[in-house]
């Protein structure tokens, strides 16, 4: 079966169309059939619709994203119960340990980020991991500060990310590859971000389930979540009518 | 040629470098592609620093793989299925 290749996070200007459309035509081109691109907290619907019909032109399936930073657990509850309806996918970028614990037991949390390039500003270790593999999250590595970054700056990150994904695989954590970018000059096919992958030891396998099996995963158990025949996990409704 | 080994170098060191055995085969200037030729323990580590460019001459730039093959003959096969 041939793979489906998904880039969740996408980070275009919503304010420039003709960007937003370019990007979004590159990610087909590129060989991306699934693309999710981060929407402010306050987007309307309209908003989410007119980007969904520029990929329906471009022939490639768009999900909602919206990332939260809350700088308290209580934040991140008060958000989560807010957005979860709204969005097909939520990520958390976690920019304390109290808000990486308690997105990582989340079970409405899909993606647990860390973007601080500073080693001790990063809190995705053995607990965090538990705590994720037991809920639903997974471990987001977005490939952008890789190509940007140069020298010490680049080294020190690969060494966290070669720590993390291990940590993520020890504990059965899914991983997810993006390319987080804005700019579609940055952006990769999905094999090469899997090469890319290589830079911090995750093997062949692992990498292309990264940018394909793992993204998919999420977004589909999110689209049932939120289809209007959900129940509760595990229930959801079949037949109406009459003849039940 | 200088990117791809500049980026080569960066990642992998001159030790690694060494390794890759790297040849500019031919290049389309007006298509935009080329045909560089390593050692098959190499591709991947081409591969990755290929994927890590991002800019040639101090202008933003990236380069795609657009396929892999063994021999040269068997690749320009392939490139003229793509570029058709």
């Amino acid at each position: 079966m041939k793979k489906i290749y998904a880039d969740l996070h996408l980070c275009p200007n919503l304010r420039d169309l003709e960007q937003a459309s370019n990007i979004i035509k590159k990610a087909s081109m590129l060989g991306y059939r699934l693309i999710a691109i981060t929407f402010p907290l306050n987007a309307k619907e309209e908003e989410i619709d007119k980007i969904r019909s520029i990929s329906r032109e471009h022939k490639i399936d768009l999900a909602s994203r919206v990332d939260l930073k809350p700088r308290t657990p209580k934040e991140l509850i008060y958000n989560l119960r807010k957005l979860r309806r709204r969005f097909e996918i939520i990520a958390v970028i976690c920019e304390s340990k109290t808000v990486a614990r308690q997105a990582a037991k989340d079970r409405r949390v899909d993606l647990l980020n860390f973007s601080s390039i500073n080693p001790h500003g990063r809190f995705f270790d053995a607990a965090e991991a538990e705590l994720a593999s037991k809920a639903l999250a997974s471990f987001e590595i977005d490939i952008k500060p890789l190509l940007t970054l140069e020298g010490p700056a680049r080294v020190r990150l690969l060494s966290s990310l070669r720590r993390e994904t291990a940590t993520a695989q020890k504990f059965h954590v899914p991983i997810v590859i993006s390319s987080g970018v804005s700019e579609k000059f940055l952006m990769r096919k999905p094999m090469d971000m899997a090469a890319l992958a290589a830079l911090f030891d995750l093997d062949e396998f692992s990498a292309i389930e990264a940018v394909s099996k793992n993204p998919m995963q999420i977004v589909k158990r999110n689209r049932e979540n939120l289809s209007p025949r959900f129940i509760a996990p595990g229930i959801k409704i079949i037949r109406k009518g009459k003849d039940c | 040629m200088d990117a791809v080994w500049s980026a080569v170098s960066k990642l992998y060191g001159e030790y690694g470098a060494s390794q890759t055995g790297l040849t500019l085969i031919n290049y389309d200037m007006e298509k935009g592609f080329a045909i560089i030729r390593t050692t098959h323990i190499a591709i991947k580590m081409v591969r990755t620093a290929l994927a890590s460019i991002t800019k040639v001459r101090d202008k933003p730039a990236a380069v795609h793989v657009l396929t892999v093959s063994g021999t040269i003959k068997a690749l320009y096969k392939k490139l003229e299925n793509r570029l058709l």
